[in-house]
């Protein structure tokens, strides 16, 4: 057992667990955060990716201890308030998701993407940047058209700060 | 998973220590393959030693004759590089084709290469352009490090520090991937040394894992052009075959991609 430090959504967490914890689990079962989801368990569909100190990663990946000290922002923490986060909103209008399972980690991921190219995307380069995201209902049509319409409305949010 | 320790030492040598008192430890870099190995229960370390926040393991040089790679690099890391684009584009082309963004925020080229998967993208660079490897106790070549599938020259207590890719005069790397996975399905990275010498290397193609492609590199070496290669028969025997693939399919696949990655190279 081991006790580990991290602020998750901006608050400070401490938890005792067995080493071989997963962030996955910790923010499911400790915490729970219950937004980010255990897709394929093998590093492969994203549905668990979250932020670790602002990069996207696969939380079913990590080991609490490697991440001991870092920031972490799930799903629950992009939202302020009652006002969903302009990718959030964009997916919402955009229908981008069928059964919704892959859609926690298709969010992070793509605020990710957006903050990587400065707002400067296209299409190609959105579905290239997806990959490591898996969508079994296939509905990769409206996501992507989710994560350009959000790009614009987050250079928007940007530019009014 | 089963049980294990989680140890993050701050230095190579701490590090090394740590081994020493856990003789059934592993190291831990990115994670993003010995984390699923613990989970199917393949693995089971007694102890995790940390690498992947050592700062004499992170870093990117470029010399006059060598990019120098600091072993616990990420990928994400190489490919956001100037030094790298600069000395050698191929391995910055290599880093950005290899698993997703989330993946290669995590994984590290010394993970990559200490693992030896018969399908990673590093050990065809390694040694393709004989790259020297070197760790805590020594430096070892690239012609001497890969030794069959999982299997490498170090030791088990052994710490890669850095790689030392010599800068070639020409270089190319070109992949077919799996469309799940992004392994590669078989790829070949193409160099020409500066002093003329012609190395091709070939990964996910063998059932030995990386290797040298000899009838690929004559052709190249007596011209080096696409067109070159368009005669080149190579053989299916010792390669992989699998539901993704045949032998013979992955024979003529070395060949195509030897083709696209001297165009790469140009």
């Amino acid at each position: 057992m081991s006790t580990v430090k991290l602020t998750v959504n901006g608050k400070s967490v401490s938890a005792t667990v067995e080493d071989r914890t997963l962030l996955v689990h910790l923010l499911r079962e400790n915490l729970n955060l219950t937004g980010t989801h255990v897709g394929c368990d093998t590093s492969q569909c994203g549905a668990c990716i979250v932020h670790i100190d602002g990069k996207a990663v696969k939380s079913c990946t990590t080991l609490v201890g490697q991440i001991d000290g870092a920031n972490v922002t799930t799903i629950e923490g992009i939202a302020k308030g009652d006002q969903l986060h302009p990718m959030q909103a964009a997916f919402r209008d955009n229908h981008g998701l069928q059964c919704g399972y892959c859609t926690p980690g298709m969010i992070m991921s793509a605020i990710d993407i957006v903050n990587r190219h400065a707002g400067d995307l296209d299409e190609e380069t959105v579905r290239h940047e997806l990959e490591g995201n898996i969508c079994r209902c296939t509905g990769y049509h409206n996501i992507v058209k989710s994560v350009l319409d959000a790009a614009g409305r987050m250079k928007v949010a940007q530019a009014a700060e | 998973m089963y049980e294990t320790t989680y140890h993050r030492p701050a230095s190579i040598d701490e590090a090394a220590a740590l081994f020493a008192k856990h003789p059934e430890a592993k190291y831990l870099a990115g994670g993003h393959t010995l984390i699923p190995v613990m989970k199917q229960r393949l693995a089971a370390p007694s102890d995790i030693i940390d690498l992947a926040k050592i700062k004499d393991l992170i870093g990117i040089e470029a010399t006059s004759d060598a990019l120098i790679i600091k072993a616990a690099t990420t990928y994400y890391d190489i490919t956001q590089s100037p030094a790298a684009k600069k000395a050698i584009p191929a391995i910055v082309h290599l880093t950005s084709v290899l698993g997703d963004p989330a993946v290669r925020y995590r994984g590290t080229i010394g993970g990559s290469i200490a693992n030896n998967d018969p399908a990673a993208d590093y050990p065809a660079a390694v040694l393709a352009l004989n790259a020297t490897i070197k760790t805590n106790k020594r430096e070892i070549k690239g012609d001497d490090f890969f030794q069959g599938l999982f299997s490498t020259a170090l030791e088990e207590d052994e710490i890669i520090t850095s790689v030392s890719f010599p800068i070639p005069a020409k270089a190319g790397y070109a992949k077919m991937r799996h469309p799940a996975s992004r392994f590669a399905l078989t790829a070949v990275f193409v160099a020409q040394t500066r002093s003329g010498e012609v190395r091709v290397a070939a990964t996910g193609a063998s059932q030995s894992g990386v290797m040298r492609v000899p009838a690929i590199e004559a052709a190249l070496k007596a011209n080096w052009s696409v067109g070159a290669l368009d005669s080149v028969k190579i053989s299916a025997d010792g390669l992989m075959g699998d539901i993704h693939g045949s032998a013979e399919y992955r024979a003529n696949l070395i060949k195509v991609m030897a083709q696209r990655a001297v165009e790469a190279a140009g």
